[in-house]
């Protein structure tokens, strides 16, 4: 094991790390439950992934196989300098491959293929309460996560639906973690939300300015929020990724030049080259 | 002259170690898995109890001894000497409760149950029982469980099904329990729900 001189292995010390780790385990016992932490300074800006580093950080060791994500692209900068940190200062392994991860740290994404048992989702998450932009006071929210009260939430979606016709927001979509705390999934698109319902893999989420860490279990009751008459509803594309083809997968809109000219090809950069590297091929594939 | 016996050989690598058993457990309850104890704690702290202490316990989190471990005077002088925790007086206080004999384990409102705003400020108990295993026992059922699940395990007090459904219908208060023996961990944290008694 290699690690930058100097440091404790994974950066943090150990009892930063235990303190972290109770918090986790507190996380995964109350599903959906904000659980406050001791959030430290990390050598990175908030906003670039700090609580979700420092849950990766506890979590981690030395044969792990860190995966890290920015908007489904493993190549971003934000990706590429959160892999090197745990490369410098834990020595571990990392990789592209979703399937090939065991701790996968992702800002704003679910991969689109599978997850297995055993892996580790860890979500960058700036703002963890989901009722804070309804109510400022966090005296107040957290006493409404004790009451179960969450009327305040359902009146926001119905508003969006007086106001738009259907419910428009598309992401941080508010869900109920096993019918019991309302929960924010990180700013994801709610075309993710599916994927967190009984999902195989264990789900951490990692605030670092606002010093909250919570948890879904696998196999762990995943709900959108949503009306009898307007049902939660994914977000649907007309075009399947113009170069691996893909239909039923999350795209990103790139522009292609000052004319007009744009593709949609897959937000999830390993999910698009393991299907290219199988041979399918979508409409702008060499171009 | 009464040496006290080693803590981890490296206190970062076999505390992340003994973490993730644990994490794993209570996020798959009542599936045991391996955990790795330290070797040679002063009896009768078990190698797993002794390992689990190391690994999470520190001055910020009061332990609780029930009385075997308590009345034996190097076992809070191992656990002081290597985390730095307070020896708790009463079980409401302390974050972490450590139990040899689970038979006698006090009820679960004799421990920490958390608050309505704060369902994280509870106790976790720590036992060590005889065997764990998944072909006899309580069923279970709830979050990190595919289906259902049983979780054969002893000794334990006579009455520990209904403990534990008086625990889960505190929730999301309540006790989160640890279930260790030779080799092994298993988690019943106060989310799941037993179904059946076994």
């Amino acid at each position: 094991m290699t690690g930058a001189i100097g440091y404790n292995f994974a950066y943090l010390d150990e009892q930063t790390k235990r303190m972290i780790r109770r918090a986790i385990l507190k996380a995964i016992a109350i599903p959906g439950y904000q659980v406050p932490f001791a959030s430290r300074e990390m050598p990175m800006p908030y906003g670039w992934g700090t609580g979700g580093v420092q849950v990766t950080a506890a979590v981690l060791g030395p044969r792990d196989v860190l995966k890290v994500i920015d908007q489904g692209a493993d190549d971003t900068t934000n990706a590429v300098s959160i892999r090197a940190f745990f490369r410098n200062t834990a020595g571990i392994a990392t990789t592209t491959r979703t399937s090939e991860a065991t701790v996968i740290q992702t800002r704003h994404r679910i991969p689109e293929g599978r997850l297995h048992e055993g892996q580790i989702l860890v979500f960058q998450v700036p703002i963890p309460e989901p009722l804070r932009f309804l109510e400022p006071r966090e005296t107040e929210t957290r006493r409404l996560h004790a009451l179960a009260e969450y009327g305040l939430m359902q009146v926001k979606l119905y508003e969006d639906i007086s106001r738009h016709g259907h419910i428009a927001t598309t992401y941080a979509y508010p869900v109920a973690v096993e019918g019991r705390y309302v929960m924010d999934p990180s700013p994801t698109p709610k075309f993710d939300n599916p994927k967190m319902d009984n999902s195989p893999a264990l789900q951490l989420f990692g605030a670092g300015r606002e010093r909250r860490i919570y948890a879904v279990p696998p196999y762990t009751n995943v709900r959108s929020l949503d009306f009898e008459d307007h049902p939660f509803r994914a977000q649907e594309f007309a075009e399947p990724c113009a170069l691996c083809g893909a239909i039923g997968v999350y795209l990103d809109e790139v522009v292609m030049d000052d004319r007009g000219r744009r593709m949609f090809v897959c937000s999830d950069t390993d999910h698009c080259e393991t299907r290219r590297a199988a041979g399918h091929r979508g409409g702008a594939f060499g171009l | 002259m009464n040496a006290i016996s080693p803590g981890f050989a490296d206190p970062a690598l076999d505390g992340q170690c003994v973490f993730r058993a644990v994490m794993e457990a209570l996020a798959r309850p009542a599936r045991p898995r391996r955990l790795a104890g330290l070797a040679g704690p002063p009896p009768p702290l078990t190698p797993e109890l002794a390992a689990i202490a190391l690994a999470l316990a520190d001055h910020e989190t009061p332990l609780w001894l029930d009385a075997p471990l308590h009345q034996a005077p190097a076992v809070p002088a191992f656990l002081r000497f290597h985390t730095g925790a307070p020896i708790a007086e009463h079980p409401a206080a302390a974050t972490f409760a450590l139990l040899a004999d689970p038979a006698r384990c006090p009820s679960p409102e004799a421990f920490a149950e958390g608050t309505p705003d704060y369902p994280d400020r509870s106790t976790t108990l720590v036992f060590a029982v005889q065997r764990l295993s998944e072909d006899a026992g309580c069923w279970f059922e709830g979050p990190g469980i595919n289906g259902r699940a049983r979780l054969g395990t002893a000794p334990l007090p006579p009455d520990f099904p209904a403990r534990l459904a008086r625990n889960h219908a505190r929730f999301p208060l309540g006790i989160d329990l640890l279930l260790t023996a030779p080799m092994l961990v298993a988690g019943l944290p106060r989310s799941i729900r037993v179904v059946a008694e076994g």
